[in-house]
Protein backbone atom coordinates (compact mmCIF):
# COMPACT_ATOMS: atom_id res chain seq x y z
CA UNK A 1 0.00 0.00 0.00
CA UNK A 2 1.24 3.46 -0.84
CA UNK A 3 2.41 5.56 2.02
CA UNK A 4 -0.04 8.15 3.21
CA UNK A 5 0.89 11.41 4.93
CA UNK A 6 -1.53 13.78 6.61
CA UNK A 7 -0.50 17.43 6.87
CA UNK A 8 -2.31 19.53 9.45
CA UNK A 9 -2.46 22.79 7.48
CA UNK A 10 -2.55 25.45 10.14
CA UNK A 11 -4.55 28.59 9.50
CA UNK A 12 -5.32 31.55 11.67
CA UNK A 13 -8.16 33.95 10.88
CA UNK A 14 -8.63 32.19 7.56
CA UNK A 15 -5.04 32.65 6.44
CA UNK A 16 -2.82 29.66 5.87
CA UNK A 17 0.44 29.91 7.76
CA UNK A 18 3.68 29.84 5.83
CA UNK A 19 4.82 26.90 7.95
CA UNK A 20 1.85 24.88 6.63
CA UNK A 21 3.38 25.14 3.15
CA UNK A 22 6.65 23.86 4.62
CA UNK A 23 4.87 20.84 6.08
CA UNK A 24 3.19 20.23 2.72
CA UNK A 25 6.61 20.52 1.05
CA UNK A 26 8.10 17.86 3.30
CA UNK A 27 5.10 15.62 2.71
CA UNK A 28 5.62 15.81 -1.03
CA UNK A 29 9.33 15.29 -0.74
CA UNK A 30 8.78 12.11 1.32
CA UNK A 31 6.47 10.88 -1.42
CA UNK A 32 3.28 8.87 -1.40
CA UNK A 33 -0.22 10.17 -1.06
CA UNK A 34 -0.22 13.51 0.74
CA UNK A 35 -3.47 14.69 2.30
CA UNK A 36 -4.07 17.96 4.08
CA UNK A 37 -6.53 18.83 6.83
CA UNK A 38 -7.82 22.36 7.34
CA UNK A 39 -9.75 23.05 10.52
CA UNK A 40 -11.40 26.47 10.49
CA UNK A 41 -14.62 28.43 10.65
CA UNK A 42 -14.36 28.78 6.86
CA UNK A 43 -11.69 26.69 5.15
CA UNK A 44 -11.99 28.00 1.59
CA UNK A 45 -9.32 30.76 1.70
CA UNK A 46 -6.70 28.43 3.19
CA UNK A 47 -7.72 25.61 0.83
CA UNK A 48 -7.25 27.97 -2.09
CA UNK A 49 -3.69 28.77 -0.97
CA UNK A 50 -2.93 25.10 -0.51
CA UNK A 51 -4.42 23.98 -3.83
CA UNK A 52 -1.26 24.63 -5.84
CA UNK A 53 0.95 22.48 -3.60
CA UNK A 54 0.54 19.20 -5.44
CA UNK A 55 -1.39 17.38 -2.72
CA UNK A 56 -3.67 14.38 -3.27
CA UNK A 57 -6.64 15.74 -1.34
CA UNK A 58 -7.68 18.51 1.02
CA UNK A 59 -10.08 17.69 3.83
CA UNK A 60 -11.91 20.43 5.64
CA UNK A 61 -13.63 20.64 8.99
CA UNK A 62 -15.70 23.81 9.38
CA UNK A 63 -17.66 25.06 12.35
CA UNK A 64 -18.33 28.52 13.80
CA UNK A 65 -16.79 27.32 17.08
CA UNK A 66 -13.48 26.81 15.23
CA UNK A 67 -13.01 30.50 14.35
CA UNK A 68 -10.47 30.88 17.15
CA UNK A 69 -8.24 28.05 18.33
CA UNK A 70 -10.20 25.66 20.54
CA UNK A 71 -7.81 22.95 21.60
CA UNK A 72 -10.30 20.18 22.29
CA UNK A 73 -12.32 20.90 19.15
CA UNK A 74 -9.30 21.06 16.89
CA UNK A 75 -7.89 17.89 18.44
CA UNK A 76 -11.19 16.06 17.95
CA UNK A 77 -11.13 17.02 14.26
CA UNK A 78 -7.51 15.93 13.81
CA UNK A 79 -8.01 12.70 15.75
CA UNK A 80 -11.01 11.73 13.65
CA UNK A 81 -9.19 12.63 10.44
CA UNK A 82 -6.42 10.25 11.50
CA UNK A 83 -8.99 7.57 12.27
CA UNK A 84 -10.64 7.98 8.87
CA UNK A 85 -7.54 8.40 6.71
CA UNK A 86 -5.16 6.06 8.55
CA UNK A 87 -1.98 7.96 7.62
CA UNK A 88 1.51 6.62 8.33
CA UNK A 89 2.73 10.05 9.35
CA UNK A 90 1.03 13.20 10.61
CA UNK A 91 2.93 16.45 10.05
CA UNK A 92 2.29 19.69 11.95
CA UNK A 93 4.26 22.89 12.45
CA UNK A 94 6.09 23.40 15.73
CA UNK A 95 3.94 26.43 16.48
CA UNK A 96 1.84 27.16 19.55
CA UNK A 97 -1.09 25.42 17.83
CA UNK A 98 0.82 22.58 16.18
CA UNK A 99 2.73 21.65 19.31
CA UNK A 100 -0.47 21.61 21.35
CA UNK A 101 -2.27 19.34 18.90
CA UNK A 102 0.69 17.02 18.33
CA UNK A 103 1.11 16.34 22.04
CA UNK A 104 -2.62 15.76 22.48
CA UNK A 105 -2.82 13.46 19.47
CA UNK A 106 0.24 11.44 20.52
CA UNK A 107 -1.16 10.96 24.02
CA UNK A 108 -4.66 10.12 22.81
CA UNK A 109 -3.57 7.56 20.23
CA UNK A 110 -0.29 6.37 21.74
CA UNK A 111 1.61 7.60 18.70
CA UNK A 112 5.36 8.31 18.74
CA UNK A 113 5.99 12.08 18.67
CA UNK A 114 9.08 13.66 17.15
CA UNK A 115 8.98 17.35 18.01
CA UNK A 116 10.55 20.47 16.49
CA UNK A 117 12.27 18.48 13.74
CA UNK A 118 14.82 20.22 11.55
CA UNK A 119 15.02 17.33 9.08
CA UNK A 120 12.98 14.18 8.58
CA UNK A 121 13.32 11.16 6.32
CA UNK A 122 12.12 7.63 5.83
CA UNK A 123 14.17 4.97 7.59
CA UNK A 124 13.63 1.23 7.82
CA UNK A 125 9.92 1.36 7.17
CA UNK A 126 9.46 4.18 9.63
CA UNK A 127 10.69 7.74 10.02
CA UNK A 128 13.81 9.31 11.40
CA UNK A 129 14.18 12.97 12.34
CA UNK A 130 16.88 15.28 13.58
CA UNK A 131 16.08 17.74 16.31
CA UNK A 132 18.05 19.91 18.66
CA UNK A 133 18.16 18.99 22.33
CA UNK A 134 19.62 20.72 25.36
CA UNK A 135 18.72 24.02 23.76
CA UNK A 136 20.78 23.36 20.64
CA UNK A 137 23.89 21.96 22.31
CA UNK A 138 23.18 18.51 20.89
CA UNK A 139 21.60 17.36 17.64
CA UNK A 140 19.79 14.07 18.14
CA UNK A 141 18.53 11.67 15.52
CA UNK A 142 15.24 10.16 16.67
CA UNK A 143 13.50 7.18 15.19
CA UNK A 144 9.81 6.45 15.50
CA UNK A 145 9.78 2.75 16.32
CA UNK A 146 6.31 2.30 14.92
CA UNK A 147 3.87 4.02 12.64
CA UNK A 148 1.67 5.95 12.53
CA UNK A 149 3.92 8.63 13.94
CA UNK A 150 3.47 12.34 14.46
CA UNK A 151 6.05 15.07 13.91
CA UNK A 152 6.18 18.82 14.42
CA UNK A 153 8.49 20.80 12.14
CA UNK A 154 10.51 23.80 13.21
CA UNK A 155 9.26 26.79 11.18
CA UNK A 156 11.80 27.87 8.59
CA UNK A 157 13.73 24.60 8.61
CA UNK A 158 11.99 23.10 5.55
CA UNK A 159 11.42 24.66 2.12
CA UNK A 160 7.84 25.51 1.20
CA UNK A 161 6.13 23.18 -1.27
CA UNK A 162 6.85 24.25 -4.84
CA UNK A 163 3.88 24.93 -7.09
CA UNK A 164 2.58 21.91 -8.96
CA UNK A 165 0.07 21.25 -11.70
CA UNK A 166 -3.28 19.74 -10.98
CA UNK A 167 -5.64 20.72 -8.24
CA UNK A 168 -6.60 18.37 -5.43
CA UNK A 169 -10.23 17.84 -4.63
CA UNK A 170 -11.44 19.54 -1.47
CA UNK A 171 -13.86 17.54 0.61
CA UNK A 172 -15.58 18.22 3.90
CA UNK A 173 -14.84 15.66 6.57
CA UNK A 174 -17.64 14.78 8.95
CA UNK A 175 -16.50 14.82 12.55
CA UNK A 176 -18.14 14.99 15.96
CA UNK A 177 -16.90 18.00 17.87
CA UNK A 178 -17.16 17.94 21.68
CA UNK A 179 -20.51 19.29 22.86
CA UNK A 180 -18.91 21.42 25.54
CA UNK A 181 -16.17 24.03 25.14
CA UNK A 182 -14.15 23.63 28.34
CA UNK A 183 -11.18 25.85 27.42
CA UNK A 184 -12.58 28.73 25.41
CA UNK A 185 -10.45 31.21 23.51
CA UNK A 186 -12.19 34.52 24.06
CA UNK A 187 -9.79 36.82 22.29
CA UNK A 188 -6.49 37.54 20.61
CA UNK A 189 -4.09 40.23 21.70
CA UNK A 190 -1.92 40.94 18.70
CA UNK A 191 1.54 42.41 18.63
CA UNK A 192 1.76 45.95 17.36
CA UNK A 193 1.12 46.30 13.64
CA UNK A 194 4.18 45.54 11.55
CA UNK A 195 5.96 43.51 14.23
CA UNK A 196 7.22 40.19 12.99
CA UNK A 197 7.54 37.12 15.20
CA UNK A 198 11.11 36.02 15.94
CA UNK A 199 10.29 32.39 15.24
CA UNK A 200 8.98 33.01 11.76
CA UNK A 201 11.21 35.83 10.52
CA UNK A 202 13.83 35.38 7.80
CA UNK A 203 15.94 38.09 9.39
CA UNK A 204 16.37 38.58 13.13
CA UNK A 205 18.27 41.45 14.74
CA UNK A 206 18.88 40.86 18.45
CA UNK A 207 20.04 43.20 21.17
CA UNK A 208 21.85 42.45 24.42
CA UNK A 209 23.32 44.16 27.43
CA UNK A 210 25.75 46.05 25.22
CA UNK A 211 22.84 48.37 24.38
CA UNK A 212 23.28 49.77 27.90
CA UNK A 213 19.66 50.85 28.33
CA UNK A 214 16.23 49.78 27.09
CA UNK A 215 15.66 52.93 25.02
CA UNK A 216 18.58 51.91 22.81
CA UNK A 217 16.57 48.96 21.50
CA UNK A 218 15.36 51.61 19.04
CA UNK A 219 18.66 51.09 17.16
CA UNK A 220 17.96 47.37 16.88
CA UNK A 221 14.36 48.02 15.83
CA UNK A 222 15.48 50.43 13.13
CA UNK A 223 17.92 47.89 11.67
CA UNK A 224 15.27 45.16 11.83
CA UNK A 225 12.78 47.40 10.04
CA UNK A 226 15.23 48.17 7.26
CA UNK A 227 15.79 44.44 6.79
CA UNK A 228 12.10 43.57 7.10
CA UNK A 229 13.00 41.39 10.05
CA UNK A 230 12.09 40.74 13.66
CA UNK A 231 13.60 42.03 16.89
CA UNK A 232 15.24 39.46 19.14
CA UNK A 233 16.98 39.75 22.48
CA UNK A 234 19.46 37.99 24.72
CA UNK A 235 18.38 36.51 28.03
CA UNK A 236 20.31 39.23 29.85
CA UNK A 237 18.26 41.93 28.13
CA UNK A 238 14.99 40.10 28.87
CA UNK A 239 15.89 39.40 32.50
CA UNK A 240 16.80 43.08 32.94
CA UNK A 241 13.24 43.87 31.89
CA UNK A 242 14.28 45.79 28.77
CA UNK A 243 12.09 43.79 26.41
CA UNK A 244 9.34 41.18 26.56
CA UNK A 245 10.28 37.49 26.85
CA UNK A 246 8.58 36.74 23.53
CA UNK A 247 11.69 38.20 21.88
CA UNK A 248 14.24 36.03 23.70
CA UNK A 249 16.54 33.88 21.60
CA UNK A 250 18.29 31.00 23.34
CA UNK A 251 17.69 27.95 25.47
CA UNK A 252 14.88 29.42 27.58
CA UNK A 253 13.60 31.43 24.63
CA UNK A 254 13.24 30.67 20.95
CA UNK A 255 15.49 28.38 18.95
CA UNK A 256 15.53 29.82 15.47
CA UNK A 257 16.95 29.26 11.97
CA UNK A 258 16.66 32.58 10.11
CA UNK A 259 18.48 33.41 6.89
CA UNK A 260 20.32 36.27 8.56
CA UNK A 261 20.94 36.79 12.28
CA UNK A 262 22.53 39.97 13.59
CA UNK A 263 23.67 40.03 17.22
CA UNK A 264 24.09 43.53 18.62
CA UNK A 265 25.94 43.93 21.91
CA UNK A 266 25.50 40.26 22.78
CA UNK A 267 28.54 38.48 24.24
CA UNK A 268 27.36 35.01 23.20
CA UNK A 269 26.64 32.90 26.28
CA UNK A 270 26.39 29.19 25.50
CA UNK A 271 22.61 29.21 26.00
CA UNK A 272 22.26 32.07 23.49
CA UNK A 273 24.47 30.43 20.86
CA UNK A 274 22.37 27.30 21.25
CA UNK A 275 19.31 29.21 20.11
CA UNK A 276 20.68 30.78 16.92
CA UNK A 277 23.60 28.76 15.67
CA UNK A 278 21.59 27.19 12.85
CA UNK A 279 21.03 30.60 11.25
CA UNK A 280 22.35 30.57 7.70
CA UNK A 281 24.41 33.73 8.15
CA UNK A 282 25.43 35.34 11.43
CA UNK A 283 26.72 38.87 11.92
CA UNK A 284 27.98 40.00 15.33
CA UNK A 285 28.67 43.51 16.55
CA UNK A 286 30.54 43.84 19.84
CA UNK A 287 33.21 46.05 21.30
CA UNK A 288 35.03 43.13 22.95
CA UNK A 289 37.17 41.37 20.30
CA UNK A 290 37.27 38.25 22.50
CA UNK A 291 33.48 37.93 22.91
CA UNK A 292 32.45 34.29 22.29
CA UNK A 293 29.80 35.45 19.81
CA UNK A 294 32.56 36.09 17.27
CA UNK A 295 33.46 32.39 17.16
CA UNK A 296 29.94 31.68 15.86
CA UNK A 297 29.70 34.66 13.51
CA UNK A 298 30.40 34.63 9.79
CA UNK A 299 31.11 38.34 9.93
CA UNK A 300 32.17 40.05 13.13
CA UNK A 301 32.36 43.79 13.52
CA UNK A 302 34.55 44.82 16.44
CA UNK A 303 33.74 48.29 17.65
CA UNK A 304 31.20 50.71 19.06
CA UNK A 305 27.72 49.47 18.28
CA UNK A 306 26.33 52.98 18.67
CA UNK A 307 28.37 53.98 15.62
CA UNK A 308 28.16 50.72 13.69
CA UNK A 309 24.44 49.90 13.93
CA UNK A 310 23.02 53.19 12.60
CA UNK A 311 25.61 53.11 9.81
CA UNK A 312 24.70 49.53 8.99
CA UNK A 313 21.00 50.44 8.77
CA UNK A 314 21.85 53.31 6.45
CA UNK A 315 24.08 51.25 4.15
CA UNK A 316 21.65 48.37 3.96
CA UNK A 317 18.82 50.73 3.15
CA UNK A 318 20.96 52.13 0.33
CA UNK A 319 21.96 48.68 -0.88
CA UNK A 320 18.32 47.60 -0.97
CA UNK A 321 17.03 50.61 -2.89
CA UNK B 1 -7.11 24.15 46.79
CA UNK B 2 -4.82 21.28 45.97
CA UNK B 3 -2.20 22.21 43.36
CA UNK B 4 0.14 19.62 41.83
CA UNK B 5 3.28 20.85 40.09
CA UNK B 6 5.28 18.53 37.83
CA UNK B 7 9.02 19.14 37.96
CA UNK B 8 12.05 17.56 36.38
CA UNK B 9 15.73 17.55 37.21
CA UNK B 10 17.74 18.83 34.22
CA UNK B 11 21.28 20.08 33.55
CA UNK B 12 21.52 23.85 33.94
CA UNK B 13 21.34 25.98 30.81
CA UNK B 14 24.96 27.01 31.42
CA UNK B 15 26.15 23.39 31.54
CA UNK B 16 28.34 22.03 28.78
CA UNK B 17 26.77 18.87 27.44
CA UNK B 18 29.20 16.10 26.49
CA UNK B 19 28.36 13.29 24.12
CA UNK B 20 28.62 9.82 25.64
CA UNK B 21 30.85 7.13 24.16
CA UNK B 22 27.87 5.13 22.86
CA UNK B 23 27.04 7.93 20.41
CA UNK B 24 23.38 7.79 21.45
CA UNK B 25 23.28 9.66 24.72
CA UNK B 26 24.88 12.50 26.60
CA UNK B 27 27.18 12.40 29.60
CA UNK B 28 25.90 14.60 32.39
CA UNK B 29 28.16 13.46 35.23
CA UNK B 30 29.79 16.86 35.72
CA UNK B 31 26.84 19.04 34.80
CA UNK B 32 25.21 21.18 37.45
CA UNK B 33 21.64 19.93 37.87
CA UNK B 34 18.73 22.27 38.45
CA UNK B 35 14.95 22.32 38.51
CA UNK B 36 13.84 22.71 34.89
CA UNK B 37 13.47 26.51 34.62
CA UNK B 38 9.93 26.36 33.25
CA UNK B 39 8.91 24.03 36.09
CA UNK B 40 10.36 26.54 38.53
CA UNK B 41 7.97 29.14 37.12
CA UNK B 42 5.16 26.63 37.70
CA UNK B 43 6.20 26.11 41.34
CA UNK B 44 6.34 29.86 41.90
CA UNK B 45 2.89 30.33 40.36
CA UNK B 46 1.47 27.58 42.59
CA UNK B 47 2.93 29.23 45.69
CA UNK B 48 1.50 32.61 44.69
CA UNK B 49 -1.96 31.09 44.20
CA UNK B 50 -1.78 29.43 47.61
CA UNK B 51 -0.58 32.64 49.26
CA UNK B 52 -3.24 34.77 47.59
CA UNK B 53 -5.93 32.42 48.89
CA UNK B 54 -4.43 32.09 52.31
CA UNK B 55 -4.43 28.31 52.15
CA UNK B 56 -4.24 25.15 50.14
CA UNK B 57 -1.57 22.60 49.40
CA UNK B 58 1.23 22.58 46.83
CA UNK B 59 2.50 19.12 45.93
CA UNK B 60 5.57 18.67 43.76
CA UNK B 61 5.63 15.54 41.60
CA UNK B 62 8.75 14.32 39.83
CA UNK B 63 9.77 11.36 37.69
CA UNK B 64 13.49 10.70 37.60
CA UNK B 65 16.47 9.04 39.22
CA UNK B 66 16.88 9.05 43.00
CA UNK B 67 19.19 12.07 42.71
CA UNK B 68 16.21 14.09 41.46
CA UNK B 69 14.96 14.24 45.03
CA UNK B 70 17.46 17.08 45.45
CA UNK B 71 15.43 19.15 42.95
CA UNK B 72 12.16 18.27 44.68
CA UNK B 73 13.76 19.41 47.95
CA UNK B 74 14.63 22.75 46.29
CA UNK B 75 10.95 23.23 45.47
CA UNK B 76 10.02 22.39 49.06
CA UNK B 77 12.54 25.01 50.18
CA UNK B 78 10.76 27.55 47.98
CA UNK B 79 7.61 26.75 49.95
CA UNK B 80 5.89 23.69 48.45
CA UNK B 81 4.32 21.45 51.07
CA UNK B 82 5.34 17.96 50.04
CA UNK B 83 6.83 15.90 47.27
CA UNK B 84 6.03 12.71 45.42
CA UNK B 85 8.73 11.02 43.36
CA UNK B 86 8.70 8.08 41.01
CA UNK B 87 12.20 6.64 40.78
CA UNK B 88 11.71 2.96 39.97
CA UNK B 89 14.41 2.25 37.33
CA UNK B 90 12.03 -0.11 35.51
CA UNK B 91 9.71 2.83 34.81
CA UNK B 92 12.38 5.35 33.79
CA UNK B 93 14.15 5.77 30.48
CA UNK B 94 11.07 5.85 28.28
CA UNK B 95 9.96 8.68 26.02
CA UNK B 96 7.79 11.70 26.76
CA UNK B 97 4.59 9.68 26.47
CA UNK B 98 5.92 7.23 29.03
CA UNK B 99 6.62 10.08 31.47
CA UNK B 100 3.16 11.51 30.88
CA UNK B 101 1.60 8.12 31.66
CA UNK B 102 3.56 7.81 34.91
CA UNK B 103 2.56 11.31 35.99
CA UNK B 104 -1.03 10.61 35.01
CA UNK B 105 -1.08 7.53 37.23
CA UNK B 106 0.20 9.54 40.22
CA UNK B 107 -2.11 12.49 39.60
CA UNK B 108 -5.19 10.35 39.04
CA UNK B 109 -4.78 9.22 42.62
CA UNK B 110 -3.95 12.68 43.95
CA UNK B 111 -6.99 14.37 42.32
CA UNK B 112 -5.61 17.94 42.36
CA UNK B 113 -7.78 20.94 41.51
CA UNK B 114 -5.02 22.41 39.37
CA UNK B 115 -2.00 20.87 37.67
CA UNK B 116 0.84 23.20 36.74
CA UNK B 117 3.68 22.15 34.43
CA UNK B 118 6.56 23.89 32.70
CA UNK B 119 5.88 24.21 28.97
CA UNK B 120 8.92 22.05 28.11
CA UNK B 121 11.99 20.55 29.72
CA UNK B 122 15.21 22.09 28.50
CA UNK B 123 17.01 18.75 28.29
CA UNK B 124 15.39 16.42 25.74
CA UNK B 125 12.60 18.85 24.79
CA UNK B 126 10.12 16.10 23.98
CA UNK B 127 7.30 18.67 24.04
CA UNK B 128 4.72 16.04 24.92
CA UNK B 129 4.42 15.78 28.68
CA UNK B 130 2.38 18.82 29.75
CA UNK B 131 -0.35 18.74 27.11
CA UNK B 132 -0.20 14.94 26.86
CA UNK B 133 -0.81 14.74 30.59
CA UNK B 134 -3.92 16.93 30.29
CA UNK B 135 -5.18 14.60 27.59
CA UNK B 136 -4.51 11.45 29.65
CA UNK B 137 -6.22 12.97 32.69
CA UNK B 138 -9.14 14.26 30.63
CA UNK B 139 -8.53 17.80 31.89
CA UNK B 140 -9.07 21.01 29.95
CA UNK B 141 -5.82 22.85 29.50
CA UNK B 142 -4.05 25.96 28.32
CA UNK B 143 -0.40 25.74 27.27
CA UNK B 144 2.40 28.33 27.04
CA UNK B 145 0.70 30.55 29.59
CA UNK B 146 2.35 33.82 30.62
CA UNK B 147 -0.43 35.21 32.79
CA UNK B 148 -3.21 33.78 34.96
CA UNK B 149 -6.06 35.95 36.14
CA UNK B 150 -8.60 34.42 38.53
CA UNK B 151 -12.12 35.37 37.53
CA UNK B 152 -13.74 33.34 40.30
CA UNK B 153 -12.96 30.76 42.98
CA UNK B 154 -12.60 28.04 40.33
CA UNK B 155 -12.47 29.91 37.04
CA UNK B 156 -9.52 31.58 35.39
CA UNK B 157 -8.47 33.53 32.35
CA UNK B 158 -5.09 32.55 30.92
CA UNK B 159 -2.99 34.43 28.40
CA UNK B 160 -0.92 32.11 26.26
CA UNK B 161 1.91 33.10 24.01
CA UNK B 162 1.35 32.39 20.32
CA UNK B 163 3.17 33.58 17.20
CA UNK B 164 2.61 37.29 16.88
CA UNK B 165 0.58 37.79 20.02
CA UNK B 166 -1.37 36.24 22.86
CA UNK B 167 -4.47 34.11 23.03
CA UNK B 168 -6.88 34.68 25.91
CA UNK B 169 -8.39 31.41 27.13
CA UNK B 170 -11.03 30.91 29.82
CA UNK B 171 -11.36 27.68 31.72
CA UNK B 172 -12.57 26.22 34.97
CA UNK B 173 -11.05 23.81 37.47
CA UNK B 174 -9.97 21.09 37.49
CA UNK B 175 -7.53 22.03 34.74
CA UNK B 176 -3.92 21.84 33.64
CA UNK B 177 -1.84 24.89 32.79
CA UNK B 178 1.61 24.78 31.21
CA UNK B 179 3.61 27.90 31.87
CA UNK B 180 5.98 29.91 29.73
CA UNK B 181 8.78 32.21 30.84
CA UNK B 182 7.47 35.65 31.73
CA UNK B 183 4.67 34.46 34.01
CA UNK B 184 6.60 35.37 37.17
CA UNK B 185 10.01 35.74 38.74
CA UNK B 186 10.70 32.68 40.90
CA UNK B 187 11.77 33.41 44.48
CA UNK B 188 15.00 32.26 46.01
CA UNK B 189 14.61 29.83 48.87
CA UNK B 190 15.20 31.52 52.21
CA UNK B 191 17.44 29.96 54.83
CA UNK B 192 14.32 29.31 56.88
CA UNK B 193 12.73 27.67 53.85
CA UNK B 194 15.76 25.46 53.32
CA UNK B 195 15.70 24.36 56.96
CA UNK B 196 11.95 23.73 56.86
CA UNK B 197 12.28 21.70 53.65
CA UNK B 198 14.45 19.14 55.43
CA UNK B 199 11.44 18.10 57.49
CA UNK B 200 8.91 18.09 54.67
CA UNK B 201 7.87 14.67 53.42
CA UNK B 202 8.90 13.20 50.05
CA UNK B 203 6.94 10.09 49.26
CA UNK B 204 8.25 7.47 46.84
CA UNK B 205 5.32 6.35 44.69
CA UNK B 206 5.30 3.09 42.77
CA UNK B 207 2.49 3.29 40.25
CA UNK B 208 1.57 -0.10 38.91
CA UNK B 209 2.05 0.28 35.17
CA UNK B 210 2.75 -2.50 32.69
CA UNK B 211 6.09 -2.53 30.83
CA UNK B 212 4.31 -2.27 27.49
CA UNK B 213 2.98 1.16 28.55
CA UNK B 214 5.99 2.78 30.20
CA UNK B 215 9.77 2.56 30.38
CA UNK B 216 12.40 1.95 27.71
CA UNK B 217 10.62 -1.02 26.15
CA UNK B 218 7.49 1.01 25.52
CA UNK B 219 9.22 4.01 23.96
CA UNK B 220 7.73 4.97 20.62
CA UNK B 221 10.67 7.23 19.93
CA UNK B 222 14.26 6.16 20.32
CA UNK B 223 17.41 8.23 20.06
CA UNK B 224 19.60 6.50 17.47
CA UNK B 225 22.43 9.04 17.37
CA UNK B 226 23.58 12.25 18.98
CA UNK B 227 26.02 14.69 17.48
CA UNK B 228 27.45 18.06 18.33
CA UNK B 229 25.74 20.93 16.55
CA UNK B 230 27.22 21.75 13.16
CA UNK B 231 30.40 23.76 13.68
CA UNK B 232 30.39 27.27 12.39
CA UNK B 233 33.57 28.23 10.61
CA UNK B 234 35.01 31.04 8.57
CA UNK B 235 34.37 33.71 11.15
CA UNK B 236 36.00 36.86 9.82
CA UNK B 237 36.48 39.83 12.09
CA UNK B 238 36.57 43.42 10.98
CA UNK B 239 37.96 46.21 13.13
CA UNK B 240 38.58 49.86 12.37
CA UNK B 241 36.54 52.87 11.36
CA UNK B 242 32.80 52.17 11.54
CA UNK B 243 32.14 53.48 8.00
CA UNK B 244 34.86 51.33 6.49
CA UNK B 245 34.02 48.03 8.17
CA UNK B 246 30.29 48.50 7.67
CA UNK B 247 30.82 49.01 3.93
CA UNK B 248 32.99 45.91 3.74
CA UNK B 249 30.47 43.73 5.57
CA UNK B 250 27.44 45.04 3.66
CA UNK B 251 29.25 44.23 0.42
CA UNK B 252 29.99 40.69 1.65
CA UNK B 253 26.42 40.19 2.82
CA UNK B 254 25.32 41.06 -0.69
CA UNK B 255 27.89 39.36 -2.87
CA UNK B 256 29.17 36.46 -0.75
CA UNK B 257 26.44 35.50 1.72
CA UNK B 258 23.69 36.69 -0.64
CA UNK B 259 21.33 37.57 2.17
CA UNK B 260 20.50 41.14 1.22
Amino acid sequence: MARRILVFAEQREGRLRKSALEAAGLGRQLGGEVHALIVAEKAAPAAEQLAACGLARIHTVEDPRLALYWNEGYLAALDQAVETLQPDLVLLSATAMGRDLAAGLAARRGMPLMSSCISLREAEGSFEAVKSMYGGKVFATLRAVRTPAVATLRPGAFPAAPAADGRPSTEPLAVDLPAEVRARTVGLEKQAEGQIDVQEAEVVVSGGRGLKEPANFALVERLATVLGGAVGASRAAVDAGWIDHGHQVGQTGKTISPKLYIAVGISGAIQHLAGMRTAKCIVAINKDPDAPIFAAADYGLVGDLFKIVPRLAEEIEKAKS
Amino acid sequence: MKIAVCVKQVPSSEARVQLAADGKSVALADAEMVVNPYDEFAVEEALRIKEARGGGEVIVVSVGPESAQAEVRKCLAMGADRGIVVQDPALLGGDGLSTARILAAVLAELQPDLVLCGKLTIDVESDLVAVGLAELLGLPHAALVTHIEWTGERTLRARREIEGGREVVELGLPALISVEKGINEPRYASLKGIMAAKRKPIEVARPDLPAERVGPGAAGVRVVAVAPPPERTGGRKFAGEAEVIVSQVVELLRSEAKVL
